[in-house]
């Protein structure tokens, strides 16, 4: 924020004060942003420390540990190769995390830029949003299996899979908020000042559509996170050895009956990493609003 | 008739009416929002712009900055025609031409505190030092009867007033020739009301400002014009000084607003309000506009629109009576 110099006199100060203050009472008002920002900032914290706690290599077989039950030693227990879980479940997070967190960035870039501009240029509009709703007639895993066959399995491969299968759901999200920002009278009112297209499309039009799109992204996050796995269920997601949580749960499928616990930790760290992400997302959509105020939910 | 600052003539603007079909087929028909509009405002003259709602004074205005495009007619501004010109042409002339809305709150970006608003303005208009900037914005506020303190506040935390007067700020600081006011202060408070208009009338003094103002509230217009035009149905079916036309209203309509007007040292017992609705003015329209709702009407009126002249030395008049 440019405007603030550093010679700002008492009166700023006591209303950026109270402004702060303002904002804690919102963001304390909402419990699910804070519970679903310190479960993914815990998985987080996982997922990038593991190599650093543990000596355990993920992929090294113990063939006289396997299928071990939940112990002190292992505290998920092994799966059919003997290999602990919880380190591999850790590893499979850095790989979940890693492939949601792209696809949500990328998918968001790329869904804005299509998005702002349909927005507000008619031509522009029609033939964007027809490539939209080709890509969206298409089922979504479908799509991502076609082109990871076309591609070939590897991580990055995944991830621009799952990109351009999320990328139109969020250009269409972004569209529809940006069609009601444009609308807005403070869109006019900046008109007549004399702003140009880019900056109304930059300045005004983007922080408008910032909350939904933070919302859509988060659920693309989880929804990635969900599709990886699914991917990799199915053999075309992160190649075998490397530990991801579709791989484990695939791997699960043969052996769960006699060892329940290969199948459950997967499919709940998936479970558990999505529902934050959800929480999360939300709770950042009342956050951001400036005009919700602190406490209006009770 | 190079003297004068802005000069309107037979402004029209029409919106298509599609039938049950949508936008499938061509549009049945055309609804005139404005029908021919001829007026002009000079060099610092207010010009208040009065009627009800619907009859097209808001779409004239909006036309005049930009922000809706004109059928026909012509907007002489300058040397040059503001309807003719494209999007980067009128840019320059932004910096001249103002407008101040009547829900100024939802014309503000809610995300940004309003020095940065304010500020944003000047930077479009090329004043590239930030220190300068601050400084012409704390002017601005000052000169609008704001403060420092408002400098850090974001809109939604001002009050109506405040509100009203940072949007006055907003068309101020850049110095223009003609501000459009639409509405400025029909959403407020009558105390508040009256700050606002004095505020107005003496910028208006000092800076020999332009006003274009709209409303539909006789008295705030009486109070703040040295012109009032009285418009129904998209056209002007009055127009003169405005003392001059508070003593001796010449058209049915104009005598049908002042006597619906309330008056708080009058108690009445019922207002002499006109009946019926405004009709529709499509392509297909004939006759005066007024004359479905007209006391006098007669089958001339029906028949054949009456010529907006000048009955007397700067007052005009569109009725067959007079």
């Amino acid at each position: 924020m440019s405007f603030i110099n550093k010679n700002t006199s008492a009166v700023s100060e006591a209303i950026f004060k109270e402004q702060r203050q303002l904002r804690k009472e919102r963001l304390l008002a909402s419990p699910g942003l804070i519970i679903g920002f310190v479960g993914f900032v815990i998985i987080l914290i996982l997922a990038v420390l593991v190599p650093f706690i543990s000596k355990t290599d993920p992929n090294a077989m113990v063939v006289v540990d396997r299928l071990k039950p939940p112990d002190g030693e292992h505290i998920l227990g092994t799966d059919e190769f003997g290999r602990d879980l919880f380190i591999r479940l850790m590893y499979g997070a850095r790989v979940s995390l890693w492939v949601g967190g792209c696809v949500a960035v990328f998918s968001c870039i790329c869904g804005v830029i299509i998005g702002i501009y349909a927005s507000y240029f008619k031509l522009l509009d029609h033939i964007l949003m027809r490539i939209c709703d080709g890509l969206i007639a298409i089922p979504g895993i479908l799509l991502a299996i076609a082109l990871i066959a076309a591609l070939g399995t590897s991580s990055w491969n995944v991830i621009v899979a799952l990109t351009i299968v999320y990328t139109p759901s969020v250009a269409r999200t972004v569209r529809a908020s940006a069609m009601v920002v444009r609308e807005q009278p403070y869109v006019e009112a900046a008109k007549v000042q004399g702003f140009g297209n880019a900056r109304i499309l930059w300045k005004l039009i983007l922080p408008g559509v910032i909350s939904p799109l933070t919302v859509q992204a988060s659920f693309i996050f989880a929804q990635a996170i969900i599709s990886e796995a699914s991917l990799s269920f199915l053999g075309a997601g992160i190649p075998a050895p490397a530990a991801s949580w579709g791989n484990m749960l695939q791997a699960s499928k043969l052996v769960f009956s006699k060892a329940p616990w290969t199948m459950i930790c997967p499919g709940a760290a998936v479970v558990l990493c999505v529902l934050s992400l959800n929480l999360l997302g939300d709770g950042l959509r009342d956050f951001m609003d400036p005009r919700t105020k602190g406490g209006a939910k009770k | 008739m190079g003297e004068h600052l802005l000069e309107v003539t037979n402004l029209k603007k029409t919106y298509p009416i599609y039938g049950n079909m949508g936008k499938l087929f061509a549009p049945k028909d055309h609804m005139c929002a404005v029908a021919g509009m001829s007026f002009y405002i000079d060099e610092g003259e207010t010009y208040g712009l009065v009627g009800e709602s619907g009859c097209g004074k808001s779409t004239t205005g909006r036309i005049i900055v930009g922000l809706n495009k004109a059928d026909g007619g012509s907007i002489l501004y300058g040397g040059k025609d503001l309807c003719r010109l494209s999007e980067r042409e009128y840019r320059p002339l932004r910096r001249e031409l103002q407008m101040v809305f009547q829900d100024t709150i939802s014309a503000l970006n809610p995300r940004q505190r309003i020095g940065a608003i304010l500020e944003e303005t000047l930077t479009i208009h090329g004043v590239k030092d930030a220190a300068k900037r601050r400084e012409q914005v704390l002017a601005t506020l000052e000169r609008v009867g704001l403060s420092e303190e408002h400098y850090f506040r974001y809109p939604h935390e001002l009050s109506g007033g405040q509100v009203q007067r940072l949007g006055i700020a907003g068309a101020l600081i850049i110095q223009p020739k003609l501000i459009v006011c639409d509405e400025p202060v029909s959403a407020l408070d009558v105390s508040i009301q009256a700050q606002i208009l004095n505020m107005l009338m003496e910028l208006k003094q000092e800076l020999r400002i332009s006003l274009l103002f709209i409303s539909h509230d006789i008295g705030v217009v009486r109070f703040i014009s040295d012109r009032v035009g009285v418009m129904y149905l998209g056209t002007l079916v009055e127009e003169t000084e405005t003392e001059n036309l508070f003593a001796n209203p010449k058209h049915p309509y104009t005598q049908a607003l002042f006597a619906a007007a309330p008056d708080p040292y009058i108690r009445r017992k019922e207002f002499t309000a006109l009946t019926g609705e405004q009709p529709v003015r499509t392509d297909k329209f004939a006759g005066c506009a007024f004359s479905s709702r007209c006391p006098y009407t007669t089958e001339r009126c029906r028949r054949e629109a009456p010529e907006f002249r000048e009955i007397e030395k700067g007052h005009k008049t569109a009725c067959h009576r007079v």
